[in-house]
């Protein structure tokens, strides 16, 4: 796939495109309802306080991690709709391996981490054996998962919480063991999450192994024809199992930056919904590295520039949900326009080109 | 890709539909924030209210703790700002809300429900001229944090009493929310209560969902379908600790001609008409009178600190009589609230 400018455009322009048509939209909605258009937008779209900007880089990372497991998945066209039950089953886990401190200091942040990737991948890995062994759509068994693991983690964490409490969680991790995270926003009282880094670890990792070894290139051939790649030697089942426990695995990273920089347990009010919100990206981002980024960094930013609009237009944020789904919607849209615009364009200029090869002959005849 | 955007259209299409029922929810924001008191006296006192998912309207705790605030409104004048919290949200989000409060000048801020547990701990560190209200959660004991918590065992305790000299078949149900320590206090009570009247009762429990979706606050359809089983299972009288699930509740409290006893606010009065009859008795938690009592306090320049439990004693649990159904068991609800509260009586907050 060679450099083209044109193309290059496009892909910007459909994401743009997206957002200003998602800010007309969520307008008109707002106009519908006779909320003020204009607050809303400028409590959305001002200027964020140093606070604000850290929790903005904090929520991005954490999304960013789900948007990475999810995408792993879609490269393969597998749809993990379980990072969900894979990131709070992790979490939970590792909050109570991390709050019994077994392990001196960071060894037990370390511990706790391989922990997390291994019952990700591990909840993953069911759906992955239940799809190559009994045929089962791997949408419908992580759903299930899902459910599974709620009860699961209900059940769990009352057996393991202190009692006489309306929120229960796990043990919080000693003190030695807490991060205590980047000061490098000036003026902000909130540091950013030391496991912030995480996001970066495993954006490389996504990166040298989709583009730089013959799984990756395995992966990508049987996400984009699997009958061609079965034809071409590679083993797909191998392939489901692997994929599913690499995208479970990174899917158990998720709750770490929170646990190990926010919450310090895991209990009734550790975030959820991760996963979900992780497929969005992932879709906006195009399930690139790089385009991943950006998009969980405007899920990030419209989720803390939300949090104002009750108290200053009098508008419920959750109307940054419509936003949220227009703009994917929109851009899942656009780049389908893209790609069909692009198809036609090369059977155009494939046919123009042989056209122009086979006239030469015609005239010499 | 294509897989993706089949999709990416049933994803947007589940976003949408869940932000528009939240708005739809949400829409009454517009109306109460930052007004300002006409009615009353004059205080200059800015309260700052931070409610739990589902905020104002939820026809259940939410709604208690706005009444309260709206008495306090209409009588001393006060300014009032409130925010609720939306599903999924970030520990951030609930922190920045408390802030946004505090920086704007509100004082005290009220937060509605034990989701905000950690996030008044550390907001209140962060702002100690601030004074701290909390609902339902004993966990900080900052000095400007003030923990209003309730018996709701003992007020479970007496209308478990009454489902047990309701029943004509022995046997009666509970249907709480979520599956949560403080769901669990509403079942121990009303289980005592009951066993209290008829030792070998049989008694049926369900919990709509577990934590952390707590749409079993919420999901009527859910509530129905739990109710249902234990009428069809064989009891006839079923109490609910399940907030807006409560309306499927009554609705298979009329299907099947049982009784069912509601929660947290009188709600024979709120129910329509062709479910009052279905409608013994509600055990009612006075959040509101918590919130108008803390307001009250502050303005009055002692404010309440510490722990406070709203108990029978303080009257800040009690069953409803609307409705008159109870009125021929009331002396005997009566001497058991009395036993509960001289101490004869201790009500269990945990389930066996």
């Amino acid at each position: 796939m060679r450099f083209d400018v044109r193309r290059a455009a496009l892909t910007l322009a459909a994401p743009l495109l997206a957002i200003i048509f998602a800010v007309l939209v969520t307008s008109l909605v707002l106009a519908v309802a006779g909320d003020p258009v204009g607050e809303v937008w400028s409590t959305i779209f001002s200027k964020p306080k140093p606070r604000n900007i850290v929790n903005i880089i904090n929520s991005g990372s954490v999304l960013y991690l789900s948007a990475l497991a999810v995408a792993v998945g879609f490269r393969m066209n597998l749809f993990n709709i379980g990072v969900d039950g894979q990131y709070r089953l992790a979490a939970f886990v590792a909050a109570y391996v991390a709050g019994e401190a077994w392990l001196p200091g960071k060894l037990n942040v370390v511990f706790s981490i391989v922990v997390a990737i291994a019952v990700g991948a591990i909840w993953a890995g069911i759906a992955g054996l239940l799809r190559v062994t009994r045929g089962v759509s791997e949408v419908i068994s992580t759903i299930m998962l899902n459910s599974i693991a709620t009860y699961l983690v209900a059940y769990l964490l009352r057996q393991v919480s202190a009692k006489g409490t309306n929120n229960i969680h796990t043990n919080d991790i000693p003190v030695s063991s807490q991060l205590a995270g980047f000061k490098i926003v000036p003026d902000a009282p909130i540091a950013v999450y030391t496991l912030s880094l995480l996001a970066v670890v495993a954006a490389v990792f996504y990166w040298l192994l989709l583009n730089r070894t013959v799984f990756g290139f395995n992966l990508r051939a049987t996400g984009q024809s699997e009958s061609a790649a079965v034809a071409s030697g590679v083993n797909v089942k191998k392939m489901i199992i692997v994929s599913m426990l690499i995208s479970g695995g990174i899917a158990g990273l998720i709750g770490m930056p929170l646990l190990f920089g926010d919450s310090y347990n895991y209990g009734l009010t550790f975030q959820t919904g991760l996963g979900f919100a992780g497929i969005a990206v992932a879709l906006l981002g195009r399930n690139n590295p790089i385009g991943i980024a950006f998009a969980a960094l405007l899920f990030a930013f419209l989720n803390e520039q939300s949090n104002a609009l009750q108290l200053t237009a009098g508008v419920s944020n959750d109307i940054v949900n419509i936003m949220q789904g227009v703009i994917v919607l929109s851009v899942v849209v656009a780049y389908e326009v893209v790609r069909r615009y692009n198809n036609a364009a090369e059977q155009r200029r494939v046919a123009a080109q042989l056209e122009s090869t086979r006239q030469p002959e015609e005239v010499a005849a | 890709m294509r897989r993706s955007t089949k999709f990416a259209a049933v994803l947007t299409a589940g976003i949408l539909s869940v932000a528009l029922t939240a708005c739809g929810g949400g829409s009454d924001n517009k109306n109460s924030a930052n007004d300002t008191g006409s009615s009353g006296g004059k205080s200059d006192i800015k309260v700052g209210m931070a409610y739990d998912i589902g905020g104002r309207g939820d026809q259940s705790f939410n709604d208690m703790a706005a009444a309260g605030l709206d008495k306090a409104k209409s009588e001393f004048g006060i300014k009032t700002s409130e925010s609720e919290a939306t599903p999924d949200e970030a520990e951030s989000a609930k922190e920045d809300r408390l802030i946004q409060l505090a920086d704007a000048g509100y004082n005290p801020v009220i937060a509605v429900g034990f989701a905000y547990s950690e996030a008044v701990g550390k907001v209140a560190k962060q702002y100690p001229d601030v004074k701290f209200a909390i609902i339902d959660d004993t966990a900080n004991t900052d000095k400007n944090v003030t923990n209003l918590v309730f018996a709701e065992e003992q007020g479970s305790f007496l209308v478990g009493a009454a489902a047990a000299l309701k029943s004509k078949a022995g046997h009666i149900g509970f249907v709480g929310g979520v599956n949560t320590p403080l769901i669990n206090k509403f079942e121990a009570g009303y289980d005592a209560g009951a066993k209290a009247v008829n030792p070998s009762i049989k008694i049926e429990s369900a919990y709509l969902t577990q934590p952390p979706d707590f749409t079993g606050f919420n999901d009527p359809g859910k509530g129905k379908t739990a109710a249902e089983g234990q009428f069809d299972a064989g009891a006839d009288v079923v109490y609910h600790a399940a907030g807006g699930s409560g309306l499927g509740v009554f609705q298979a409290a009329k299907a099947a001609k049982g009784l069912a006893i509601g929660v947290d606010s009188d709600q024979y009065l709120t129910a329509s008409a062709d479910l009052q009859p279905f409608i013994l008795t509600s055990m009612i938690k006075h959040v509101d009178v918590a919130v108008y009592n803390f307001i009250k306090s502050v303005k009055d320049g002692d404010p309440l600190t510490g722990t406070v439990t709203f108990d029978l004693k303080a009257g800040g649990v009690d069953f409803s009589t609307s409705g008159g159904q109870v009125d021929d068991i009331k002396s005997k609800l009566d001497d058991f609230k009395k036993q509960i509260i001289d101490g004869t009586i201790k009500v269990p907050t945990t389930v066996k």
